[in-house]
């Protein structure tokens, strides 16, 4: 499947609205009482979980991309990673607002005398410099090669993620969905390595047959 | 006269919803449900509340017993029986008020046995005549840090202890809560060592605040709540009070429990509510109160004991960083 450029623009605006629609739904639920008995619990839930979400869904652009033979996928991600950004940043805020009602330094002592928090917000911050150099000035300023290296953080990043959800859901004793998250993740990043491994083999063959 | 408030903890007689309003939004929310029964699932979660409501609406009398009232709002009806930690039917807190409604709680018996010395198995209007029922507004503190205020109808569990007859062996109360996989569908995953245990120390679970409960709200207790019985300990966080009991043990060594098999670290035998000792992966200090702590309130500070000082005695020379 091929798109020209406009129809890629279009998708591109789907996507966009698609990706808001969990904030709308939140913000919608606000006003109407819809997030049950208790709502900031719901919405701190509802971000990190999206937040997850989009961190799945950016790893999944590449190797879609590579499987279904789509490059034009890789126009998407920009933006996909972005949203995964907007709501780890909500997810932060409630953090800081409803359990500490923006006291940072209680934040802060809150944050490492706690390893699920701690690891959570570390995956955090690693996200800000990501976010911060996805403007294309930013890539040019950083040069491309040190991008990518940087922008290989969101590896981490997500494996961080999982690691937080996962002790979350420990105090419930139910790591359904944290098992399936991280499986995800887990495949993401694995066929990368595989394909890595393949082209340096492949490499080391044509260096071989070079000489 | 000054008037100084001294934390969130203490309400003021005028912020208190006068009982009109809350019931008048109790009729609102049945009327709403009636009328969305002709468009079903339009107003869905409104027709929910109002089932769970309508369900257990058999009244339950008692006399309110006025050592046990307290100067804070009530938890509405919807939010206390929509919200529940409940594993028997699924982990989520939206869980038990969906498929709870099917469970059969007569009949019902318990068996009162171990180092007793006239064990029995009463069926519940045998154990609802124990003693006479009454009221009493208690504090609920959940170890998730949030809390609410509810009145529960029933008696003291000291009653149900004095007729069995201890022996000198009876150190610990367990209690058995009810597993049965056709009625639980949260019993088909191994989240805790089902049936679900719980236990205390005998001379605490005769504490005059140890109550064993039959309804809230002037109500029989809807299923999601732990119907037909089941008992409210408002010093411990919410998962020492077994619900939907069917067995009462007397041992002479302390019981094994649910929480503290599946997580000793984080859920001691004891779990007294306590603000200075955290939960591994959270504070105590503080907690939410459901239905009131909104956007712009600071959690409120959670007391030592949920401010039931009078059980302080029964761990006086304990450490209770250690026995927690």
């Amino acid at each position: 499947m091929t798109l020209n450029p406009k129809q890629q623009s279009h998708l591109k605006a789907v996507l966009f609205i698609l990706a808001l629609l969990p904030f709308l739904r939140l913000v919608f639920a606000i006003f109407t009482d819809g997030l049950g008995a208790n709502p900031l619990e719901f919405i701190t839930r509802n971000t990190g979980d999206w937040t997850l979400y989009f961190l799945c869904i950016t790893l999944a652009v590449t190797p879609l991309r590579r499987l279904l033979n789509l490059p034009w996928l890789l126009k998407m991600r920009r933006m996909l990673g972005l949203f995964g950004f907007f709501y780890a940043a909500l997810h932060f805020l409630t953090f800081l607002w409803f359990d500490h009602f923006f006291d940072v330094a209680e934040m802060l002592r809150d944050v490492v005398k706690r390893p699920f928090i701690l690891v959570g917000f570390i995956a955090f911050v690693l996200l800000l410099p990501l976010a911060l150099t996805s403007t294309n000035k930013m890539i040019r300023r950083v040069g491309a090669k040190r991008w990518q290296l940087l922008h290989r953080l969101v590896y981490l990043i997500a494996a961080l993620g999982v690691l937080h959800y996962f002790w979350m859901k420990a105090g419930k004793h139910d790591f359904a969905q944290p098992i399936l998250v991280g499986s995800i993740v887990a495949i993401l990043l694995l066929l990368r390595v595989v394909w890595s491994v393949q082209r340096r083999i492949s490499e080391q063959r044509l260096s071989a047959n070079a000489s | 006269m000054l008037i100084k408030r001294q934390s969130g903890n203490i309400i003021l007689p005028s912020e208190i919803t006068p009982r009109e309003f809350v019931e008048a939004r109790r009729h609102f929310i049945k009327q709403i449900a009636v009328g969305a029964a002709g468009s079903a699932g339009l107003i869905e979660m409104a027709n929910r509340a109002a089932f769970a409501q309508d369900s257990g609406a058999r009244k339950l009398p008692a006399t309110a017993n006025s050592n046990y009232v307290l100067m804070e709002n009530k938890t509405s009806y919807k939010d206390a029986t929509t919200y529940n930690n409940y594993y028997e039917f699924g982990t989520s807190k939206s869980d038990p008020a969906q498929t709870a409604g099917g469970l059969k709680t007569r009949p019902w018996t318990v068996s009162i046995e171990g180092e007793v010395n006239r064990p029995m198995k009463l069926d519940l209007d045998a154990l609802m005549k124990i003693a006479p029922m009454e009221e009493r507004i208690y504090r609920l503190r959940c170890v998730e840090g949030w809390s609410m205020v509810i009145p529960w109808t029933g008696y003291a569990l000291s009653n149900l202890i004095k007729k069995v007859e201890p022996n000198s062996n009876a150190k610990y109360v367990e209690f058995t809560t009810l597993a049965d996989k056709s009625q639980m569908p949260g019993l088909a995953y191994d989240v805790l060592n089902w049936p679900y245990m719980e236990g205390l120390r005998i001379d605490e679970a005769m504490h005059p605040l140890a109550f064993l409960t039959f309804g809230m709200y002037g109500q029989v207790l809807p299923n999601q709540n732990g119907a037909p019985l089941r008992i409210a300990l408002p010093w411990k966080y919410g998962f020492k009070s077994a619900k939907a009991i069917v067995r009462i043990r007397f041992t002479s060594t302390q019981p094994k429990t649910a929480w503290n098999q599946a997580a000793p670290r984080e859920y001691g035998f004891y779990s007294n509510v306590n603000p200075d000792v955290d939960h591994p992966r959270w504070s105590q200090a503080t907690e939410r109160r459901i239905g009131e702590d909104g956007f712009f309130a600071k959690k409120r500070k959670t007391l030592m004991f949920n401010g039931y000082n009078e059980v302080a005695g029964l761990y006086s020379g304990m450490d209770l960083r250690k026995y927690f």
